[in-house]
């Protein structure tokens, strides 16, 4: 029987929520690495059983952890990420040249078809890659040695490569998202990258529409429609569908288009769903009231998602990373909170439920429909 | 024989006990400890030095005989009483965080 399994990463540890098909019971296992930052946890889709996760804290590092078993145990890999030559310098917060320092693996992207081949986005922004198993990593360094680099400015969560796109038709076309230089594309397998963020308008930069420095806080895309890409950025949420190369606002009628994660649902390329929050300097729903918003015409015109949520007295946030989509039908859709609950619909958005409350802040959920 | 007392969070990640003990040649050196040590539980592999500058990581402290050592270069000897068994390296975790 099919069924489903989310990769919950937090603040203090990692948890792994099983449920068989109907997805209307959960089982929770964890922590995993109790007290420890898991930014994120994926599985290979080559074979689901193998799990990478990142690891780390400010006293001892960044570690990469492996499973073989679906989260049961776990062995340490390789934890190397060495910038390739001399690092150089990008802009501080205040302006200064400040050398490139490793900081945390943000995400990991395995690929599709080879399940010893990961991507890894890191903090100082830098893509890393691993052909064995997690074992080694060696940088992607055409990305970090961009002739725009020097000019590349931490968010306030850090500058950070958090989205890793692999084409699902070419697997040597890569796109990421860097907080806050925007989106960058390559067609050579990451050897070399074009900023692509033309259209995005974002006020809080000197030349709002510039090449980049653009707070880009995600992009998704649908696996039969990989031209067509969807971008919650810092505010607005942005649709392209040349890959890229060209960006339209689709905000339309959400009460905000400030927000975190953006994600597409499984069967229905022009379903989008978003979670707005109040603004830059409000970081929780409008009213309080916690809503999905769904579009099913690919933007513009979207609904709130209410039924099972919090209408009231609810200010939390929804990360970046923590919104996920399983591929049953109808598809499911599932969410972490800054509050450490996990909701989850099974009917693609019409109705929610909690799976599990109190857990540590939710940095990252990631959905596996296993057969 | 050196004794080593590691913080919870790598004793948890290594397997181990509250403290475990390392043959290192004489004279034994924070580095030397740290090297012999990684090498027996690879999963602490650069959680106590950053491995790109090998440097002691900023809220990691090294203590024994009641004196901070974390200052002291690498490749200094350590006291004569850490290097008889008769007292531990104490490999700390600095106090923070919530």
């Amino acid at each position: 029987m099919s069924g489903v399994r989310l990769l919950v990463g937090t603040a203090k540890g990692a948890f792994v929520l099983t449920s068989d098909g109907r997805r209307a019971d959960w089982e929770v296992s964890g922590p995993h690495f109790g007290g420890w930052e898991i930014y994120h946890m994926a599985g290979s889709p080559a074979e689901p059983d193998r799990i990478y996760a990142s690891q780390s804290t400010g006293w001892f590092g960044q570690l990469i952890q492996r499973s073989e078993d679906g989260g049961r145990s776990w062995e340490a890999m390789g934890n190397q990420f060495a910038y390739d030559g001399t690092p150089g310098t990008h802009q501080w917060y205040d302006g200064t040249p400040h050398p490139w320092e490793f900081a945390r693996v943000w995400h990991l992207e395995p690929s599709a078809t080879d399940p010893d081949t990961v991507y890894a986005g890191a903090e100082d922004a830098a893509l890393f890659k691993t052909t064995d198993g997690g074992a080694s990593w060696h940088e992607l360094a055409g990305l970090r040695t961009h002739r725009t680099g020097p000019d590349w400015q931490p968010g306030a969560g850090g500058m950070c490569v958090h989205t890793i796109l692999i084409d699902p038709d070419d697997p040597d076309r890569l796109h990421v998202a860097i907080s806050a230089a925007g989106t960058f594309r390559s067609d050579d397998a990451g050897q070399t990258w074009e900023p692509i963020n033309r259209g995005l308008r974002s006020a809080g930069i000197p030349d709002e529409d510039a090449e980049v420095g653009h707070c880009v806080h995600r992009i998704t895309r649908h696996p039969d429609r990989p031209d067509t890409l969807f971008m919650q950025k810092h505010w607005d949420v942005m649709r392209s569908d040349d890959r890229g190369s060209n960006w339209r606002e689709i905000s339309g009628d959400l009460p905000s288009d400030f927000g975190f994660p953006i994600a597409v649902h499984a069967h229905e390329p022009d379903t989008v769903y978003v979670v707005p929050i109040t603004s830059d300097s409000l970081h929780y729903p409008p009213e309080g009231k916690l809503r999905v918003y769904r579009s099913r015409v690919g933007g513009e015109e979207w609904e709130p998602l209410t039924r099972g949520l919090p209408q009231e007295n609810c200010y939390l946030n929804v990360l970046r990373d923590a919104m996920a989509i399983d591929s049953l039908d109808p598809c499911g859709v599932y969410f972490g909170t800054t509050g450490g609950e996990v909701y989850g619909s099974a009917d693609a958005g019409d109705s929610w439920q909690p799976l599990v409350r109190n857990l540590p802040r939710v940095l990252s959920v990631e959905a596996q429909t296993l057969a | 024989m050196i004794r080593v007392v590691l913080p919870y969070h790598l004793r948890t990640l290594a397997g181990i006990g509250s403290e475990i003990t390392l043959d290192v040649a004489d004279p034994p050196t924070q580095q030397a400890v740290i090297d012999e040590l990684e090498a027996r539980y690879p999963a602490l592999s650069g959680t106590i030095r950053d491995p790109s500058t090998m440097r002691r990581r900023p809220f990691i402290r090294f203590f024994a005989c009641e004196e901070d050592l974390s200052h002291e270069p690498p490749d200094a000897p350590l006291p004569a009483a850490v290097a008889s068994g008769a007292e531990p390296f104490y490999v700390i975790g600095a106090m923070a965080g919530g």
